[in-house]
Order: C-alpha cells, then structure tokens, then sequence
C-alpha cells in the first residue's frame, strides 16, 4: 500500500513572480515511490521554479505540495529532511575542504555525526583523495559531484538533479548515472531535469514535459516513444536513382546517400504500415534493394514536436 | 528544534573568522590602537580631566563601543549576504530549519566574534591606561546587548543588501556617523544644549552612556533609559527579522 502512495504529490501548484510573470500554472504531479523522473523542458519553462518550490527556496503562490505525506509548508521539517537537492549552478564556498562542505550538509540537516557515511559518499563519487582539498582548486566536474556529495550527506529518501550533466564531458556524464542508477537500487527516488534528451532516455522510468509553465505529457518513457514514435524504413537500393518514380509518390519517400537508398515513414500502431506494398511497388517499378533498416525515433524527435505544437 | 544545524553554521562562521584572523581581529585592535595615540596622547593631553576621569580612560568604554557596533554590523552582513551572493544560501532555505535557527546560528556567531573583539580592545586600552571597572556584569550585559541588537541589524542589512555598495552603505553612512557623534570622544554635557537636545535623538548616546557607567558610573543619561533604549532596538530589530522571514523578503523570490 505505501508503495503505491506516491512520494511527492504536487497539486494545482501556480508560481507568480513579484514581476507579475507566471512561471508555473496550475501544476498537477506525482512522483511515484523510488522511480527515476525526467522532468524535460525548454529553457526558461518552469523546471528550476518547480524544483525550489517542492525543495523550500521559494514560495508558492497556489495550491499544495506534500512530500511522503508531509505538506511543505505546514510541516516542512519533515518534507525536507527527506530531500537532497543538487542545484544546477555550481554554488560552492570555495575556501571550505570538501570533507567540511560535506559534514556542514549533514549537520544542517540535522543529522548526527556520521564519519563512515561521509566517507562512503565521497569514495562513491570519487571524491575521497580530494577531501582535505579546498573546493576553489577543484575542477568544474568535481565542484559538481561535491554538490552531490553534499546532497547525499544526509541519507535523503528523494534526490533532485537540477541539470546534473550540464557542463560535464561525456565520461563523466557516464560515471553520474552509474551513480544515479546505484542511489536508485538503494530506495532512492531521483527526479532530474534536463536538456539532455539521451539523458533522460538512457535513465528515466517516466517522463514529465513541461512548457510554458505547464505539464503538457507525463508517461511511462516506453509508452511515450511507442505512443508518438513514429518508425522509419531506410531502403537501401543497388543501383543509384536520380528521383522517386512517379508511381511512388504516395509514399512520401525521401531520397538520400546521393540516390543510393529512400527513407520510408511509418507508424507502427497504424492498421497497415504499407511497407509490404512499398516493396512490391519498389520492385515493379524496376528498383532492386540491397538493404533495408529501421529506426525507432528519439525523445529529441518527440519532444521538439511536443513544445513546437500550438 | 534543531540544535544540530545551529552548531553547523555557528561553526562554520566562526571557522571563518578564525581563518581571517587578521582582517577579523587584529586590523580592529591596530585601529583602535591609533585612536589611543591619537586622541588619548596628542589631543587628550590638551584636555585634563572630564567629570573627574583623564580623558584616556573616558574614551574607553566609547572606543569598544564603536568597534563592537561596527564589527557586530560588518560581520553578521557579510556573513548572510556572502551565501546569498555565491548561491550557497540555496542549501540553507532547503534544509529542514527554521528561521530563528538560521538567526541564532549566524547571529550567535558574529555576536561572539565582537564580544570576542570588544575584551580584546579592552585589554589593549589597559595597556594605555589605568583602567577600572565599577559594574563587571552589567558591563557585560551591555556589551552582549549591543553586540547581540547591533548583529540582527547587520543580518537585515545583508538581506537587504543586493550588492556590494549596499552593504557598505548603511555602515558608512548612517551608522559611523553615529557613533562617532554618539559620545564616544566626548560627554554629551560638553556640548551647547541645543546641540544636545539634538545629541539625544541619537540612540548610540544610550548605549555608550550605559556601557560607561558600567565603568565609571558617569552617564549622560539614566541607566535605565540605557537599557531601555538598547533593549528597544533589540525588538525592533527582531520584528524585522520576523517578518523578513515570513514574507520571504529578498530571500524566496
């Protein structure tokens, strides 16, 4: 029963700005129990004003949130204690060691002393050989993984990613998720947000996308690609063709590799895919094939259609 | 109440002062040190004796004044508007603390750095002068007071304070001008009455007048209204706090 419950709910949830802009309407969320949640945007959509609402840094302006039961507002000691929170801009004070910034965390947060956790934390994040460093003569990945350090400090059941990778190179960005994906399989549920399409692809269980202020699509990643996932067929020909034979101008094909192969959209949900009667008609019209490929389309396909629609 | 994240900020802010041990203790002593020379040797040679004490050892309690309220103001403002000009102030709005915490923890901190200040200074100006003290503990109790109102002053400054230049600017104009002009060098009776009159609307007249009667027991105004005065700062300070917290003023939006 408790797993079904889900840890953050978040409802009709609006920010207004003292300026008067409206960076969140009428937001509904749930974030279930030890799952993985990408929160996908543009810039400038709403996703950091989110995050600081449910974290504590700043106030909302309608509606309610509560975490593992507890409203943020009315009991906040116990909302956030449940939560670590990793920002997007790297905010460190830059003359602390790392093992000082860290057990600060911890301490903020109430927890008692806990050498042997600060230790294993900084050991994961492979931080351990720079602890006595001071955080000013660390490189930018490292002043990341120090903020996950000290979000780690102190055992949150809820872990929030502000842009985890932005900034880091790619091995790096790959070193992270192994760690998200270890925090993950010990109970911890992670919500991230991020630009990174192959980001949320490769980590999340679902997927929220938000827009101007609002959620326009949260969904299983799987339902998500299968439901708007639209297929493509590269047929690849032995022979070169200058243009598409008349008799196969409704299939929309596309010409590509200098008139070596034809693209073919296709929807797999669709009551036919046309694709044997491309075949038959390729063949007909006198065009031998030498390979065929298919291509499931990305989330970056998805989203982009997503926040352009009207 | 969480004891445990009172002791983390307290302690990271007096890590602080330790590892800026120079501009934090010794650059005040220096300071002071010179307005003993200067107007306890060069100009206080010149004037005798005021309401039967030399003149060096009236300037005392005034001279620890003036430092203890500069520094409780420049610690505890630079203290809350450091984090919230690095972004570190992130961590402290998330963390499961309540704002008299957050107060208590770098208000504590930066009250004790002056307290701290205030005997160093004394024990230096005991080098220079004979020095006796009348009323130990309300001594102290004045120097806590001011150092504790004067540190919720300077942490409204610092969250007011959205640059550099603000920050500077309420020290250097409003507040040295009033210590300087509170009787820190001179008896308020010294001045022509409508001067004085004028003098008294000046609130640093009170806490220097308390703080040196706790010494001499020579005041320019009673010692109750001292205290009354310096306690009615405290609340004032306090409610702005109060509702700068509640309203999330500069710090939530």
């Amino acid at each position: 029963m408790l797993a079904m419950t889900p840890i953050i709910s978040v409802s009709n949830l609006s920010k207004t700005y003292g300026s008067g802009f409206k960076a969140l309407n009428g937001i509904n969320l749930d974030i279930k129990r030890g799952e993985i949640f990408a929160l996908l945007g543009p810039n400038g959509a709403g996703k950091t004003t989110l995050i600081s609402i449910i974290c504590g840094i700043a106030n909302l302006s309608e509606g309610s949130v509560t975490v593992d039961g507890h409203d943020i507002n009315r009991d906040y000691r116990a909302a956030r204690s449940l939560i670590g929170l990793v920002p997007q801009e790297l905010h460190t004070d830059s003359f602390e060691t790392v093992w000082a910034t860290v057990s600060f965390s911890r301490g903020l947060f109430g927890k008692p002393k806990n050498p042997a956790h600060i230790e294993k934390v900084l050991k994961d994040l492979s931080l351990w050989d720079k602890k006595d460093s001071k955080i000013i003569t660390l490189s930018g990945g490292m002043k990341r993984r120090v903020m996950i350090a000290k979000a780690l400090s102190h055992e949150p059941q809820i872990l929030f990613l502000d842009e985890p990778t932005a900034g880091v190179d790619v091995e790096l960005r790959k070193g992270m998720w192994e760690v998200v994906r270890t925090l993950q399989a010990s109970g911890v549920t992670i919500i991230l947000t991020t630009h990174y399409i192959e980001e949320a692809e490769e980590m999340a269980d679902r997927i929220g996308v938000i827009n101007k202020g609002e959620i326009i699509l949260v969904e299983d990643k799987a339902g998500l690609m299968q439901k708007l996932g639209k297929k493509e067929l590269k047929v690849h020909l032995q022979g070169r063709i200058d243009a598409i034979p008349a008799s196969l101008a409704a299939y929309n094909l596309e010409l590509c590799d200098d008139g070596h192969a034809v693209i073919y959209d296709y929807d797999t949900k669709g009551d036919r895919t046309g694709i044997t009667s491309l075949l038959t008609d390729l063949r007909d019209a006198g065009i031998r094939i030498s390979d065929l490929d298919t291509r499931q389309s990305s989330l970056e396909d998805i989203f982009v259609s997503l926040v352009r629609a009207p | 109440m969480n004891y445990r994240a009172i002791r983390a900020i307290y302690l990271f802010e007096m890590a602080r002062t330790w590892r800026t041990l120079l501009q934090s203790i010794v650059s005040p002593v220096v300071s002071t040190s010179l307005y003993f020379v200067v107007f306890g040797a060069a100009i206080g040679s010149r004037i005798t004796e005021v309401e039967g004490v030399s003149y060096g050892t009236f300037i005392v309690p005034g001279l620890v004044m003036l430092s203890v309220l500069t520094q409780s103001i420049a610690n505890a403002s630079f203290g809350i508007y450091f984090p919230k000009f690095v972004g570190t102030i992130y961590e402290i709005l998330s963390a499961p603390i309540s704002y008299y915490e957050i107060v208590i923890g770098y208000v504590g901190a930066a009250a004790t750095k002056s307290i701290i200040l205030g005997l160093i200074i004394l024990a230096t100006a005991a080098l220079f002068v004979p020095l006796h003290i009348l009323h130990p503990w309300w001594m102290l109790t004045f120097l806590v007071l001011t150092a504790v109102t004067f540190s919720l002053f300077g942490f409204i400054i610092g969250i007011w304070a959205d640059g550099f230049e603000k920050l500077q600017m309420i020290p250097m104009l409003i507040v040295t001008p009033l210590t300087f002009l509170g009787g820190s060098f001179y008896s308020v009776n010294m001045l022509p009455s409508g001067w004085r009159t004028i003098t008294l609307l000046n609130p640093v007249v009170y806490l220097i007048s308390g703080f040196r009667w706790s010494f001499y027991e020579i005041a320019d105004v009673s010692v109750a209204l001292s205290l009354g005065m310096t306690l009615g700062f405290l609340a004032i300070c306090m409610i702005l706090v109060w509702w700068i917290f509640r309203t999330g003023y500069r710090l939530k939006n």
